[in-house]
């Protein structure tokens, strides 16, 4: 099967596209996260070693945390596209990733000093795994603000994809803040993330979760997406005979 | 069943971390419909002008 991708890079035609492909991934994104939680809760043990039962705040914990990083290169992935071929929709496309991108950043910050309460004791520390994602969610809101503060879209699409780009240390950043080559050189409070680690079942559910939270993003960036088309294209002849709007006209 | 809530104790931290992340993920695709049949009627608001 042949794809033409540059009549889906056109508004005109990604905008039906997008509202054909919401209900399958919010079906996905339903049965994923609650097949995940299932198996992280049924057929998990109880009690860990040195973790009790709140050790499974780590399924939402964990996925939130992946998508928050994804989302992000996803974002300046648009972002790049945009400025390298001047393509509308990719700009369209890395608006419509920052807020959910943004979300998820604040659940994995939030769900965190729950899980740091119980654990560790306290909600937050200035440790440098909590510092970077505390960061990149300042980027995405960043990101966010400068785009709105911008009144020209193009030019504002251009100024924010490259904040975006910029701030892409930032990824790297996260994901060494814990993971670093020699452990002694490491003053992280936040555990190392070693799939190797887990027990099966729980990495079961964790990796579940997180690629339902992962088709999740693809139904709200699409319904947000399609917002985004119809308000930059709403003088668009083809917008004002959509069926939706010419409903009840 | 009352195990589950109960979580050896830990059910507030427990369930309100699941809680904030449910909240939160319904809450933005509810806030995205609203938004979308806001545009939908500004459009039709416009389109009923030209045609004026």
């Amino acid at each position: 099967m042949q794809i033409n991708w540059f009549k889906y890079s056109a508004p005109i035609n990604f905008y039906p596209l997008a509202g054909k492909m919401i209900m399958p991934f919010a079906v996905l994104a339903g049965l994923l996260i609650g097949v995940g939680l299932y198996w992280g809760f049924a057929l998990t043990p109880d009690v860990l070693s040195d973790q009790k039962q709140y050790y499974r705040i780590i399924y939402p914990h964990v996925a939130s945390a992946w998508m928050s990083m994804w989302l992000y290169i996803v974002m300046v992935g648009w972002a790049v596209i945009g400025l390298v071929f001047n393509t509308r929709l990719s700009f369209m496309m890395a608006a419509a990733t920052a807020p959910t991108g943004a979300l998820f950043t604040f659940i994995a910050l939030a769900t965190g000093a729950i899980w740091g309460k119980t654990s560790w004791g306290t909600w937050w520390d200035w440790d440098p795994r909590l510092t970077s994602e505390l960061i990149l969610l300042f980027l995405y809101v960043g990101y966010m603000a400068l785009q709105s503060a911008i009144e020209d879209t193009r030019r504002s699409d251009r100024a924010s994809a490259i904040l975006a780009i910029v701030g892409l240390v930032c990824v790297p950043v996260i994901f060494w803040s814990i993971n670093c080559p020699d452990p002694n050189q490491c003053a992280s409070l936040h555990q190392q993330s070693s799939l190797k680690m887990v027990e099966s079942n729980i990495l079961t559910g964790m990796l579940l979760t997180a690629v339902g939270f992962w088709m999740y993003s693809f139904v709200v960036i699409f319904m947000r997406v399609r917002r985004i088309i119809l308000e930059r294209e709403r003088q668009a002849k083809w917008v004002s005979e959509l069926p939706e709007v010419k409903a009840g006209l | 069943m009352k195990e589950l809530f109960y979580a050896g104790g830990y059910g507030l931290f427990l369930w309100s971390a699941f809680a904030v992340t449910a909240v939160l993920m319904i809450g933005e695709v509810i806030v995205e419909r609203q938004l979308h049949k806001k545009m939908i009627a500004r459009l039709k608001r416009i389109k009923r002008m030209e045609q004026a």
